[in-house]
């Protein structure tokens, strides 16, 4: 894939269509991928890279090559393309300045899963068939693959792009596991057991906005929490109520556009599993207000932006009562 | 040097953690983290905790006074000072080099009291490391970690744990649990000792181009066009910040209460676009600034003003942590050409 993708890059470069490639430039190790942006063929050929640790969804960096002369060229997995879709509907990405390379994609991997596995120092890891083979400092050993990738990936919605101008691989399926169960086994504990499971989660939180910055759908130009004069910035809480309430109110702002990309559950330092608040809104949406993905199209309405005769009542809170 | 077995560990525990907490690395969703003993919790040997021990000296929030408003007086809380005695337990060499970084700056004039009264009140005990992450590169600063700092050290090796004073309040320490430990042979830990330096040899990110970052270039280094390639993909998200044991920066906030205001202190981080920001607006326009500040500090700025030390203990939590991998030996591989 990896040589494939390079090529097409070249090519696009070559004939003037874009003027820089949006990718992931090579690390130390083998998963410490970062962003990047390469202008011409040298740049490719030294330090591009795709492997299984390009977890990094790169739609939201288009934001800022909407300003930059010519066109991008984007590699986006096909979660990514989801960010890009609602990205382009929200008007924050214009997609003439964009020419997107879908990826077909199996998962990626999560080196804190390696790590907890057991692998301690974890420098080199190879795909061998379907499964990893992971080198560390002390030794090298196999790894199955679904033991090896991140959660997001097992959980994944779909693996189907829904959006380029053209896409490299034979995508095809979905994650093995439902991305609703850990939303639903919490439904189904006590009120006073959910509000300690998030009480306890989110007092870990350090307030990095690590999860924030990273969310395709944040991308205010200026975030509410970080406005002085908004009379809620705060760059740590003053009490650990308040703490609770940045994760709500992003929450809550996120309803909707939030494409379940799994990027903020990614970058958290401190493991807080964020997907469960976010999918826990995209169940209810579903729910109420009929099936509902966001980023799956760039044109249809939204259902908490629209309304419809069909659409629940206010009571439907008092209905579904309190467990 | 002494010695206590393993499996007595917990009896260890409960003497040092009579009449004060003792704090040690307990294994957590979000991996080791330093938490209070008591019967039950058992030691975490993880290499490092996730966030750095920093934290028990320079806490993230602290309160400094409270301002209660009623009609038309004011009344000025002051909050209770953290004097209270406290052991650190299990405290890797990195981190303890740490301390002594901060030390300079809160330490000096003016003396941060707070601070101070903290340092004042810890006794920590370090651990040494057997088997170093991938992420590790504390001997590019001259960190031993078969021999860490802090109050106490101690060697794991085999069943045992082999303790070696380092001031008079880690030789009290040791002291308080006399009856719980053996006399041991000084050269019972060497073998171990010589295995580790010579897997840290063998680290492959142990050697940094360090030289080129002087003062004398600091002009140059700071022009460098490879700042901007080095932050595009920067998030400006305060992770490294929050995680690094050498951050030192921190904000005075007021917290309206409802019926007065909190005037609390709070980490800062200069990757944050609000940081520098002052009445004509902010003079670090982009990401660039701030991501060449974080960096510029801890290799030029930093040594600059003392005697050359780096303000980066090589403990790696940045390159574990960064969303998107860039920290600092990329920088410094980037800045300080591969020469190593
Ligand atoms: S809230 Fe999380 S999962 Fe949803 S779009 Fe933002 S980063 Fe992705
Ligand atoms: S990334 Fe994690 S620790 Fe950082 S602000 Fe978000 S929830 Fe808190
Ligand atoms: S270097 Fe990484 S951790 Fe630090 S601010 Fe930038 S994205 Fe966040
Ligand atoms: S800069 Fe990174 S490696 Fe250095 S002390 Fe801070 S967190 Fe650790």
């Amino acid at each position: 894939m990896q040589e494939a993708m390079k090529a097409r890059a070249k090519e696009l470069l070559q004939s003037g269509e874009v003027s820089r490639v949006l990718g992931w430039r090579r690390g130390e190790f083998a998963y410490d991928v970062t962003p990047a942006f390469f202008e011409d063929e040298a740049a490719l050929e030294a330090d591009f890279v795709y492997d299984a640790f390009c977890g990094a969804n790169l739609s939201k960096y288009l934001i800022r090559t909407g300003r930059m002369e010519g066109r991008t060229l984007v590699f986006l997995k096909p979660c990514d393309t989801y960010s890009y879709n609602q990205l382009v509907k929200e008007h924050r990405v214009q997609p003439e300045k964009v020419y997107v390379i879908a990826l077909a994609c199996n998962g990626m991997a999560d080196v804190e899963k390696i790590r907890a596995a057991g692998f301690d120092g974890p420098v080199g890891i190879t795909e061998q068939g379907d499964d990893f083979v992971v080198q560390t400092l002390y030794d090298a050993a196999p790894l199955p693959r679904e033991k090896a990738l991140a959660e997001r990936c097992l959980t994944c919605k779909s693996r189907l792009p829904v959006a380029g101008d053209e896409t490299l691989g034979q995508p095809q399926g979905a994650g093995p596991l439902d991305r609703f169960a850990g939303v639903e086994a919490l439904e189904n504990s006590t009120a006073e057991e959910r509000y300690e499971f998030w009480r306890g989660e989110l007092s870990r939180c350090i307030r990095c906005n690590a999860c924030r910055n990273v969310c395709p759908a944040c991308s205010c130009e200026q975030c509410v929490f970080d406005n002085k004069k908004s009379g809620v910035a705060n760059t740590a809480p003053a009490d650990p109520f308040e703490e609770n309430l940045f994760h709500i109110i992003r929450a809550f702002h996120v309803a909707g556009r939030c494409t379940d990309c799994g990027e903020c559950s990614r970058v958290c330092p401190q493991h807080i599993p964020l997907h469960l608040l976010n999918r826990k809104f995209i169940k209810d949406i579903n729910e109420l207000y009929g099936p509902y993905q966001a980023g799956a199209d760039t044109e249809s309405r939204a259902p908490l932006t629209n309304f419809t005769e069909q659409d629940c009542e206010p009571g439907i809170v008092h209905e579904r009562g309190v467990k | 040097m002494k010695r206590i077995a393993k499996d007595r560990l917990s009896q260890l525990f409960d003497r040092w953690s009579q009449g004060r907490p003792l704090y040690l690395p307990v294994s957590t969703p979000a991996g080791a983290e330093l938490k209070p003993y008591q019967a039950g919790v058992t030691y975490c040997e993880a290499l490092n905790t996730n966030r750095s021990a920093k934290d028990f000296f320079f806490p993230q929030t602290e309160n400094m006074m409270d301002f209660k408003v009623e009609g038309k007086t004011i009344e000025v809380k002051e909050p209770v000072r953290p004097e209270e005695d406290f052991v650190l337990f299990g405290v890797r060499a990195c981190d303890a080099r740490s301390f002594e970084l901060l030390d300079r700056v809160f330490l000096t004039d003016p003396v941060d009291s707070y601070y101070k009264a903290r340092r004042e009140h810890g006794v920590v005990v370090t651990v040494s490391c057997r088997r170093p992450a991938e992420t590790c590169f504390c001997t590019a600063f001259g960190i031993d970690p078969a021999a860490p700092g802090g109050d106490l050290a101690c060697w794991p090796e085999d069943d045992f744990l082999y303790f070696t004073p380092n001031t008079p309040a880690g030789e009290a320490l040791l002291q308080s649990a006399a009856d719980l430990l053996e006399e041991a042979d000084e050269q019972q830990p060497e073998a171990g000792k010589q295995a580790l330096r010579e897997r840290l040899q063998k680290l492959p990110i142990r050697d940094l181009p360090l030289s080129s970052f002087s003062e004398d270039k600091l002009l140059e280094l700071f022009n460098s066009e490879k700042w901007g390639p080095l932050a595009e993909s920067c998030l400006g998200c305060g992770t490294c910040t929050f995680v690094c044991p050498t951050c030192q920066c921190y904000d005075i906030q007021d917290y309206d209460t409802g019926h007065g205001v909190r005037r609390f202190r709070c980490w800062d981080s200069c990757m944050y676009s609000e940081f520098t920001r002052c009445a004509h607006g902010n003079p670090r326009l982009t990401q660039k600034e701030r991501f060449r500040q974080r960096f510029m500090h801890k290799l030029v700025y930093y040594p600059a003003n003392n005697e050359g030390l780096f303000s980066c203990v090589g403990c790696g939590r940045c390159l574990a942590k960064c969303p998107v991998s860039m920290n600092i030996v990329k920088v410094a591989k980037a800045l300080g050409g591969e020469e190593s």
